[in-house]
């Protein structure tokens, strides 16, 4: 509820892209800009879901828009994404996807194979994450007025029992939990926009992370304290969110995260963290430590879950900051991502 | 991965930081410098200073293309591309790199077409796919990035490219050096000296670093292991009390260089009588133009460019910084106004520039880390 004490701390003249990344700007846009004005003065931590209360019965709600170029690409397209990213959202604020509506803004001349192809994939994302599609809007805009065709989604979702997701829960000695190898979403886009003469045998990740996180809470049920699927601005900015929100630090061993030869080689090359990729179809958790090792065991014994690990810890420096060791003894502090990852060649 | 993994050996890592500790003489202070951008990103990506003994002191050198770029060239660049049916091409290095009215990547949001290139030669695709356009490459960087410039000159002038134009920004690294060494405030006792640089200006070029100075130079390669073997050779050469060029990365460097890269950038290219630096300010002969011979591919030559000149911000000490006088957070505004996000120096701008990669990998580490994991 918007009050006459709102202080918009935006001041920026114009929206630039890096404000729609992910990153720090994206931060400084939602907290100086829309909380101000749209959630009253203390918003609280910003999460992937809203939590909201109808009767008495507590559901999780999320909104989300795609606008992926290209439209498709090895291993998913704009249309599985949608549905995948709004069922992620929810489950890693703890919840089953149950119902998503979805809105197209399309582009006039936009073949309709293209867009059939992308119902069609949706369709069929919906029903292997077993969500309905619950209705939906159609806009059409002017040829140029926008890029084929963006979809936008609301979902809402059924809290899981026993589980509570909070950041201000987080304490020293939890561990990191990481469902999978990072980087392969955000790589394959790079290479699949053909502007790189860089080839690598690579998939997105997309996919619903749900039937992973199921398991995950029915098997440590309170330990688990948090989660996020680090998507636009990868590991580290979801990371450095959460070291924010809860004031400890998180220590990340490089050793143990999964990156494929294939990212990091793209990312050596290109002079990128995969840290700061993105990703569409895994999560992180934190867990207590006396359930982490139970944690781990389950999400591995999981189909899709075969490459999870524990890859930091929670202490109590770096406050508010996220710090990567590496086992020959050097470290560094890993920020968020600021503006769109660009590579550096010269 | 291999060829990288090799060089981030635990133990290897381990056992080159044991040799730096026994090298170096716990009476004397060491400040080596890194010459090039890409070392000073390694040093603190890699968090090496976490293995240097406190008397080893790395001083970051200014082998960063784009801190080194004068505001007034990039309002010049951009106030071409303003012209209609421009586009003006550049690395990802330079789309951030704010001018008086902003970065590439704002005059992109504000309508302008500003695309990222990898290469030079995918600046001249755009061209032939793009006939009704001016494509303009706005080329930065040392003698590493010059030779594909002066190829895909080479190239234009063949194909007879006429919607193509090159705004060269293309410096050299011997005169940098000798304007830090010049430098009346300036104590070093040896250089890291340049691995990709060298890959194409070979070794040679620094004798005059060694003889006449006095200095040992070790060319070393990007990785950990690289930079700590290349600072074991550069405090034996001290103990010794020797001063020679050494190649540490000859795996990659070759000590007479590449001459078919260095025979293109002299077919391409002549030195400029001076060119000014950022934070270094006006250097002779310490850039490289196109030649008259090429003059219809010089954005310079061919359109009126308006030679804005901006000085930098007086509260702003990256002169200093650049020269290594001063740590980047020793600057007043570090951190404060100047953040890699807005960045009023050249320094934090480019991740190779020395107050970005302190900015973002070092300066909120906390004093002694314990790199164990309990799980």
């Amino acid at each position: 509820m918007a009050t006459p004490a709102a202080k918009i701390r935006f001041r920026e003249p114009q929206i630039e892209m890096a404000h729609g990344a992910g990153g720090k700007a994206s931060r400084r846009l939602v907290e100086g800009l829309f909380a101000p004005l749209l959630f009253g003065a203390s918003p609280g931590p910003l999460g992937d879901a809203a939590h909201i209360q109808i009767n008495g019965t507590r559901i999780a709600m999320t909104t989300d828009s795609f606008v992926v170029k290209p439209l498709r690409f090895p291993g998913g397209s704009i249309g599985e994404l949608a549905i995948n990213g709004t069922v992620n959202d929810l489950a890693v604020s703890g919840a089953r996807a149950e119902a998503i509506v979805v809105t197209f803004v399309l582009e006039a001349g936009l073949p309709t194979e293209i867009l059939e192809a992308e119902v069609r994939a949706m369709g069929e994302a919906a029903e292997k994450a077993g969500v309905r599609i619950a209705g939906g809007d159609t806009k059409v805009v002017e040829h140029g007025a926008a890029d084929k065709m963006y979809i936008s989604t609301t979902g809402i979702g059924r809290l899981l029992t026993g589980v509570e997701i909070s950041p201000q829960s987080v304490q020293n000695g939890d561990k990191v939990l990481l469902s999978g190898p990072i980087g392969d979403h955000g790589i394959t886009i790079l290479l699949a926009r053909g502007d790189l003469d860089l080839e690598a045998d690579l998939r997105s990740d997309t996919r619903s992370v749900f039937p992973l996180v199921d398991k995950l809470v029915q098997a440590a049920g309170a330990g688990v304290r948090w989660m996020r699927d680090p998507t636009r601005g990868g590991v580290a900015t979801s990371l450095n969110e959460l070291a924010r929100d809860c004031g400890h630090g998180i220590v990340l061993f490089e050793e143990k995260i999964p990156i494929r030869d294939s990212v990091r080689g793209a990312c050596e090359l290109l002079g990128l963290d995969p840290l700061h990729i993105a990703n569409e179809g895994q999560f992180l958790a934190i867990v207590s430590s006396e359930h982490a090792e139970r944690a781990l065991e389950t999400l591995r014994a999981t189909p899709g879950g075969e490459e999870a690990a524990l890859i930091g810890e929670v202490r109590e420096q770096p406050a508010s900051c996220v710090l990567v060791t590496a086992l020959y003894g050097g470290s560094r502090i890993v920020d968020m991502l600021v503006g769109d990852p660009l590579p550096r060649i010269c | 991965m291999k060829y990288v993994d090799e060089f981030r050996s635990p133990e290897l890592i381990s056992k080159a930081g044991e040799e730096i500790r026994k090298l170096a003489d716990p009476k004397q202070h060491y400040r080596i410098m890194e010459v090039c951008g890409g070392h000073t990103h390694a040093i603190y990506r890699f968090g090496l200073k976490d293995l240097l003994p406190e008397n080893v002191e790395l001083i970051h050198g200014p082998g960063c293309p784009v801190c080194v770029l004068p505001m007034g060239r990039i309002d010049d660049g951009l106030a071409l591309a303003a012209e209609p049916n421009f586009i003006f091409a550049a690395f990802g290095d330079m789309m951030r790199v704010p001018g008086t009215h902003g970065s590439p990547l704002e005059y992109k949001a504000r309508g302008m077409d500003v695309r990222i290139v990898y290469s030079p030669s995918d600046a001249l695709k755009l061209a032939r796919n793009n006939p009704e356009k001016h494509v303009m490459f706005f080329a930065i960087g040392f003698e590493t990035t010059a030779p594909s410039t002066a190829l895909t000159l080479v190239r234009a002038k063949a194909e007879g490219l006429r919607n193509f134009s090159v705004f060269c920004n293309h410096v050299t690294i011997i005169p940098a050096i000798r304007a830090i060494l010049d430098s009346p405030d300036m104590r070093l006792d040896g250089f890291v000296g340049p691995g990709h640089v060298s890959t194409v200006i070979g070794c040679r070029p620094y004798d005059w670093i060694a003889k006449d100075e006095g200095k040992p130079v070790v060319v070393s390669g990007f990785e950990p292991l690289d930079i700590l073997q290349s600072i074991v050779m550069l405090l034996r050469q001290l103990r010794n009390g020797e001063a020679k060029v050494e190649n540490q990365y000859k795996r990659v460097v070759p000590w007479e260089g590449n001459s078919a890269a260095l025979r293109a950038m002299a077919e391409v290219f002549e030195l400029r009588p001076y060119f000014e630096w950022r934070g270094l300010g006006f250097i002779s002969q310490s850039a490289l133009k196109i030649r008259a011979s090429y003059a219809e591919w010089d954005s310079e030559q061919r359109f009126i460019v308006p030679g804005v000149r901006v000085t930098d911000p007086k509260a702003a000490q990256c002169g200093e910084v650049l020269k290594g006088v001063l740590k980047p957070a020793q600057c007043k505004l570090f951190g404060r106004e100047c953040t890699p996000e807005q960045p009023v120096g050249a320094l934090m701008v480019s991740s190779e520039g020395s107050c970005a990669a302190y900015y973002n990998y070092e300066h909120r580490k906390p004093v002694t880390i314990a790199s164990s994991m309990a799980v």
